[in-house]
């Protein structure tokens, strides 16, 4: 007896690439394992450009080790969507010709090394809260990327909250870079959970299909409970006056979001969406001389190899 | 300062850990500026890997010679004892390639040479897979389309100036190495090109790459003397 998608789904059992789905799954699944994949590749950037100005080098190997991990995460989850029936290509030339969208944290510049541990413990600590959930999502590859890559951001979490401790308890200057980057990338952080429930328009059938298991408002609560803490064992302030206990509610309130300033960022005006798109299609182009002479080598070993089996 | 560890390879002299320390950790800096700009998904990965395990291997090998930090960011570039070749800038994935075939060949005997020393006789095992890598991309970019086969003569031909140095210290690597990197170059129908040699970087006379190199790696380190990071 055939099991239909509807039955699967109910029974909260994994959808796997050779079950029937309606189209409207595969779409929404598509644009969102394209999503992430292109953010992690484009995640790389703002990180990366201080690989070769890390301070120690032990530093410099733990950076390393993880703007590598965000090119592996790139990898799974293109691979997670290959299995829906796109090509890696496709979904590069989607990135490339701005017809994809990847998370508009990455457009935010890094001016000092304490974003490097900024980013780590509050933008790598986001994206734990965002995919721990969707380990559990309805479709059967996507879920198991996600276990690898969460068990990976969970290092990343941690290496960048150490980062922060040490210049938090360092020099009066590193102090001040640790301060000002956890300044910046506060707000930002929050944003990366998207629009408020009430705005946000693809949530609802997510939710039916078990591709999303919470609202971004639940998660984005989630995220603000666990912040808060640390900031206070890192001795650092977070830049939101309303950030406060409420024990009626059993969690911490925060402040109003620009959401005016989100939309400008996802629209393309954020402070660096020229600059990483630029980045990245320039070390596509410059690469495709290499990407062809690869082809063109395997396509005559795979002739010879065909003569000779002949 | 620790004395570095005694013992002789089979060519008679210790590992020269100074010099060898340095010549990873320049190399590893420059595979790591590739970081982003690889042309495939799968090089990001390769490349950061071979960087990581080049800088495992030069802080391992630094160590012996004192604080790796001290050494990595207080140094002038008059102070480094790497070779000349480590410190040529990336250029194209060709040259790239090239440095690192014409590099881990040299490398491979080295630490194959010297079964007494712990970095050297971990460190074959990496290197070993390091010189397949660039073995496969010379022979993908030396057979595969002609412009690749033309920036790889290109990148032959600007390298091979700073081949003849590896050798200085121990004369007897250079025939293994001749055997596999001519090899492979003629596997790859790559000619290995005529050319003039240049030396001085184990005397610490550098090109003044090396300089451009050191002055991005220890900004941020010398911009905050003393702190702990
Ligand atoms: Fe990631
Ligand atoms: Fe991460």
């Amino acid at each position: 007896m055939v099991t239909t998608f509807e039955e699967l789904i109910a029974r909260d059992e994994r959808i796997e690439p050779r079950d029937e789905m309606p189209e409207g799954y595969r779409k929404t699944l598509i644009r969102q394992i394209a999503q992430h994949a292109h953010s992690e590749i484009i995640g790389m950037q703002p990180e990366g450009s201080w690989i070769t100005r890390a301070p120690s080098l032990k530093r410099k190997a733990i950076l390393l080790a993880k703007v590598q991990d965000e090119a592996g995460h790139g990898l799974y989850l293109y691979g997670a969507a290959e299995t829906l029936g796109v090509s890696r290509e496709e979904l590069l030339d989607a990135l490339h010709e701005g017809r994809q969208r990847y998370s508009s944290i990455f457009n935010y510049p890094t001016p000092t090394w304490a974003d490097v541990g900024a980013i780590g413990w509050l933008v790598d600590g986001a994206a734990i809260v965002n995919q721990v959930p969707l380990c559990r999502c309805s479709y059967g590859p996507y879920a198991r990327a996600m276990v690898r890559i969460c068990k990976e951001e969970s290092f990343h979490q941690r290496q960048g909250f150490e980062l922060l401790y040490t210049l938090a308890h360092g020099t009066p200057e590193q102090r001040r870079m640790a301060q000002e980057a956890v300044d910046r990338w506060y707000w930002p952080s929050l944003m990366m959970f998207g629009p408020p429930d009430a705005e946000s328009t693809h949530s609802a059938r997510s939710m039916a299909w078990k591709i999303k298991r919470h609202s971004n408002d639940e998660l984005r609560q989630r995220f603000v409970d666990m912040i808060v803490p640390q900031a206070e064992v890192l001795g650092l302030t977070l830049p939101d006056p309303d950030l406060r206990w409420n024990p009626e509610r059993g969690h911490y309130d925060y402040g109003p979001i620009d959401w005016e300033e989100f939309k400008r960022v996802l629209a393309g005006d954020g402070p660096c969406n020229a600059e990483r798109m630029a980045h990245r299609r320039k070390a596509h182009e410059d690469g495709a001389w290499v990407r062809e002479a690869a082809e063109a080598y395997a396509s005559k070993a795979a002739g010879k190899g065909g003569r000779a089996a002949a | 300062m620790t004395e570095p560890v005694e013992g002789t390879g089979k060519h008679g002299n210790p590992l020269n850990s100074l010099a060898i320390g340095d010549d990873c950790l320049v190399l590893s800096h420059r595979l790591a500026e590739w970081i982003t700009w690889a042309p495939t998904l799968e090089e990001e990965v390769a490349l950061a890997n071979l960087s990581l395990d080049l800088l495992g291997q030069a802080r391992a090998l630094l160590s012996r010679h004192g604080d790796e930090d001290e050494l990595a960011y207080l140094r002038d570039p008059g102070e480094f004892r790497n070779c000349l070749l480590v410190e040529q800038p990336n250029g194209d994935f060709a040259h790239t390639v090239v440095r690192h075939l014409l590099y881990t060949a040299f490398l491979f005997e080295l630490y194959g040479g010297h079964p007494e020393d712990e970095v050297a006789a971990k460190g074959v095992k990496e290197i070993a897979y390091h010189r397949d890598y660039a073995r496969v991309w010379t022979l993908r970019l030396g057979l595969g389309t002609e412009e690749s086969h033309r920036r790889m003569t290109a990148a032959l031909a600007d390298l091979w100036p700073y081949t003849g140095e590896l050798f200085e210290d121990d004369p007897g690597l250079r025939a293994p190495w001749d055997a596999f990197v001519g090899g492979t170059l003629r596997e790859a129908s790559l000619a290995v090109p005529e050319t003039g040699q240049r030396t001085g970087g184990r005397r610490g006379e550098h090109t003044e790459h090396l300089a451009a190199l050191l002055a991005e790696m220890q900004s941020l380190h010398r911009e905050h003397p003393g702190a702990r990071w």
